[in-house]
């Protein structure tokens, strides 16, 4: 359980401080995988990047 | 409204500071528990089905657009799922087979479900529209409508055909792969949607059949619970005999070869010799229905597989094969 001390703000506990971190990396990830996904799409399909029939 | 989403209290926070109004103990949600709420088994089916449809398409995909297109159909699946535990999460706590779920354990709230799905379905639909086609992706977003709308919010706690109707979300998917690849639908996977969407009742009322406390304690009104085990037993082998017929449409009509022919013949017969013991069966033990739960899925996955090595890329894995 987080704890709310005098100065120091929220105390996060060992636990809580795992878990936002592994969120955190699992973030980190994604958005990097989409960059160079998006990235690597748009070499691909070059000046058709920019046709988007319906 | 669900009554969770409403801010029911977890517990998680008595006898902390957060249960001051307006605080909110810090998560302890990990990627595990975000990915429960993708429902990744439902989602591996979505992602097999779209693949199927994206493949026996007779356009060519470049590889990396196609792979796109499958990663965004997954994502979009696994916005629905999230949406639809954020909605339930309420009848979630009362089913045995539901109850470990992240929201109701509590080990993610329900705001943070919310955000979660409608993030990924906004992302997975705008991505599918920029990267592919905005026809794969205007399909790809009523799915997700349709699924936690339609089925979630109104048709599953309203009516015993709730999964018939909402079965029409899960069937879309070869669809939306079929349209990723060639920026049209067509007869052929329309026949896909309709084997889904007719095999989706006696799949879901197979387990309805031995789940049908959870749903009766829950106020589901699932088919066995509203209309008894007899009319749900009926129900189940009349669409069987409806769906081993259509399971053999695209051999019939020339869209697939001898081999999904062949498959298709028997495996619907089984299909149908279980439907019919579990018309026959009494026993509250329900065999037959478990076994037809269990073999409805290996059924679909084969229908799919076989006509994913005859047809698909071409026919580039048969002939690779032989």
């Amino acid at each position: 359980m987080a704890k709310k001390t005098g100065d120091n703000g929220i105390v996060l506990t060992e636990a809580q401080k795992r878990a936002r971190r592994s969120r955190s990396i699992a973030i980190a990830v994604a958005l990097a995988a989409l960059v160079i996904l998006f990235y690597v799409i748009t070499l691909v399909k070059g000046p058709g990047v920019l046709v988007r029939p319906i | 409204m669900s009554l969770v989403s409403e801010g029911a209290d977890f517990s998680v926070t008595s006898g902390s500071v957060y249960a001051e109004p307006g605080l909110a103990e810090p998560s302890l949600a990990t990627v595990g528990d975000y990915i429960a709420l993708l429902k990744p088994r439902v989602m591996s089916l979505v992602v097999f089905t779209a693949l199927t449809g994206l493949a026996v398409a007779p356009s060519h995909i470049h590889p990396l657009i196609g792979f796109t297109a499958i990663l965004c159909i997954a994502v979009g699946a696994g916005a629905a799922g999230a949406l639809n535990m954020w909605y339930d999460a309420d009848i979630d706590a009362l089913m045995t087979r539901t109850a470990r779920r992240p929201v109701p354990m509590g080990r993610i709230q329900p705001g943070e479900a919310l955000a979660f799905g409608v993030t990924l379905a906004a992302f997975s639909v705008m991505t599918l529209g920029l990267l592919v086609n905005w026809l794969a992706a205007v399909l790809l977003a009523f799915t997700v409508f349709f699924y936690a709308v339609i089925y979630t919010a109104w048709l599953k706690r309203w009516t015993a055909q709730n999964i018939v109707i909402g079965g029409a979300a899960g069937a879309l998917p070869p669809v939306i792969g079929w349209a990723a690849a060639t920026g049209s639908v067509s007869l052929e996977p329309l026949l896909l949607f309709l084997l889904i969407f007719i095999w989706t009742p006696p799949h879901f009322w197979a387990l309805a059949l031995y789940k049908s406390d959870d749903y009766e304690r829950a106020g589901v009104p699932m088919l066995p619970v509203v209309a008894g085990e007899v009319e749900a037993r009926k129900q189940i082998l009349l669409y069987t005999l409806l769906l081993a017929p259509l399971g053999v449409a695209p051999w019939l009509l020339g869209y697939a070869g001898a081999l999904y022919g062949a498959t298709a013949i028997v495996t619907g017969a089984i299909m149908l010799a279980l439907a019919w013991q579990v018309y026959r069966e009494r026993s509250p033990e329900e065999r037959a229905g478990k076994r037809l739960f269990a073999f409805s899925i290996l059924y679909l996955f084969l229908l799919f597989a076989v006509l994913l090595i005859e047809r698909g890329w071409g026919g580039l894995l048969i002939r690779w094969a032989v």
